[in-house]
């Protein structure tokens, strides 16, 4: 899923300065799950907004919302019935729910409330960590289905570099060396014999690189 | 030959080779580099030229080892992955070898977080084996990455590093096998403190016959205090330094710990010249290469042949 962290009340606070009514708009999808922008954080960011724009003697009226997916036109409706009465919307659905709000209600600022940061796994309740980089060019068959590029701090394809240290990575002991995990993991498979090949360069145009991306099924279109 | 290096004619001549290092300054003052040169001139047969080492923001890698060229020194231009993609390094290369530069060691690159500028993104469009195929396609393919032929064929002799001290240690002499597949001439070798271990690794190195294949320079550098030799072995990514160094450098004491430093250096490379399938030595005297002449001397390795 994608991973989102709110951001600091305070930046949300200077975001929202010139404004006195406001939609909180939060998502079920992605968002829910990691906790960082579903009903239930609609509902404490409200009431944190609401305090201290009290406090600073400002008050504010904030809408609070949480709809189904803010990436999909059809879920976009009850958001659509209200907020001609408001003069912007604070979104705390990742960055595709931002922008996908801020395309179809073209006359209101559409404000991000929180920082989209990851496509990962819930490792723990309450630990969140990355797994895929979204590269375009899955090739975890190679690599015991541990991702070199977004498991690596230099996403090397050849790796590890001079910088494991104890299934460590050289950037911080808290985090395991990618390569290492590969190693581990072809070992217990049997396919330690992989990581003999040089892997070849990465095409990164199915990456961001490429320019933003698109997939179309003619198919499924109407 | 392939680039006609001094470096590849010692060793392909069966030469013990002495290479030596030199961080460039912080700015743009040449005065620095001079200072160095002078230290180091005589001393080894090729100086390689760090870029931007640990991510701090230096002079340019290229800019250098044009200069030291310049000063009548053999440069080894180190380039690193994260900070340029294909199209920028290959395009260095050729600037390169249009400077006079014949030796490259091709390195993946300190994470940027340990710089001074943590906030920056980084490259890393290659790695430092796809990096060693892309010069080697160059030079003897005569093509760029794209299959485009080339006017005018960088002749490098072909560089990297190998860490046998970072983990998984299995995985080190698997890698270099890799580098070696690659097309890679000649290794040098992250400091080395703990010579078992070494020795270990070039069992195994011997074992896949990878010492006939490229040469290995065996990473030196000598220790001026214990704290140093504490920080070697707690800090620096990738480094082990045994009980028994830091336990010299104790009892050095303060006033003699510098010329423990000196002498535990020079029995490691009388040590490492008896090593099968060594063929020179890498002294990395970062900051300190007032020693690298006494070094080089004591440890019966001047002068340096001319070829």
């Amino acid at each position: 899923m994608i991973i989102a962290d709110g951001k600091p009340v305070k930046e949300i606070m200077a975001m929202i300065v010139p404004y006195q009514k406001i939609v909180l708009a939060g998502c079920k999808g992605c968002v829910t799950v990691c906790s960082a922008g579903g009903e239930k954080e609609v509902g404490i960011l409200a009431s944190a907004l609401h305090l201290a724009r009290q406090a600073e003697g400002n008050p504010i009226e904030i809408k609070e919302i949480s709809l189904e997916r803010q990436c999909d036109t059809e879920y976009l409706e009850p958001l659509r019935r209200d907020i001609d009465g408001y003069q912007a919307v604070l979104s705390i659905a990742c960055g595709a729910g931002v922008q996908f709000l801020a395309e179809k209600f073209r006359k209101h600022p559409i404000l991000p409330g929180v920082n989209t940061t990851f496509i990962g796994v819930t490792e723990e309740q309450g630990v969140w960590t990355e797994r895929c980089q979204s590269c375009g060019n899955c090739l975890l068959d190679q690599t015991g289905g541990i991702c070199p590029i977004a498991r690596c701090s230099k996403s090397l394809m050849n790796g590890p570099c001079g910088g494991s240290k104890a299934g460590k990575c050289e950037i911080d002991s808290q985090v395991d060396c990618g390569w290492q995990l590969i190693y581990d993991r072809l070992k217990d498979l049997g396919q330690l014999d992989k990581l003999e090949k040089v892997m070849p360069l990465k095409d990164w145009s199915k990456n961001r690189d490429g320019g933003p991306r698109k997939r179309v099924r003619e198919d499924l279109k109407i | 030959m392939k680039a006609g290096s001094n470096l590849e004619k010692i060793l392909t001549g069966g030469r013990f080779a002495v290479t030596g290092e030199l961080g460039p300054p912080k700015g743009a003052d040449v005065a620095i580099i001079e200072r160095k040169v002078k230290l180091l001139k005589g001393n080894v047969d090729a100086i390689n030229v760090t870029d931007n080492q640990t991510a701090i923001v230096r002079m340019s890698s290229i800019a250098v080892s044009a200069l030291l060229k310049q000063m009548g020194l053999e440069p080894t231009m180190q380039m690193v992955c994260r900070d340029r993609n294909r199209i920028a390094m290959q395009s260095d290369i050729f600037g390169a070898y249009a400077l006079g530069i014949r030796n490259i060691l091709c390195l993946s690159g300190d994470h940027q977080k340990f710089g001074n500028h943590p906030t920056a993104k980084n490259v890393f469009d290659l790695d430092s084996i796809q990096l060693i195929q892309t010069v080697k396609k160059m030079r003897d393919e005569h093509k760029v990455l794209s299959g485009d032929e080339i006017e005018g064929v960088p002749q490098m002799f072909i560089g990297a590093a190998a860490n046998p001290f970072a983990d998984p240690f299995e995985f080190r002499v698997i890698r270099l096998a890799k580098k070696a597949a690659a097309g890679v001439d000649f290794i040098q070798t992250q400091c080395i403190y703990d010579m078992d271990k070494f020795e270990r690794f070039m069992q195994m190195v011997r074992e896949r016959g990878l010492h006939e294949k490229i040469f290995i320079l065996a990473g030196v550098t000598p220790l001026k205090s214990v704290g140093m030799a504490r920080y070697m072995k707690e800090k620096v990514a990738g480094m082990e330094v045994p009980d028994e160094i830091i336990n010299r450098m104790k009892a050095a004491g303060k006033e003699k710990a510098k010329e423990e430093g000196l002498k535990i250096c020079v029995e490691q490379i009388q040590r490492l010249k008896t090593i099968p399938g060594v063929h020179g030595i890498h002294l990395m005297a970062i900051e300190w290469e007032e020693v690298v002449h006494e070094i080089i001397e004591r440890a019966g390795l001047l002068p340096r042949p001319t070829v």
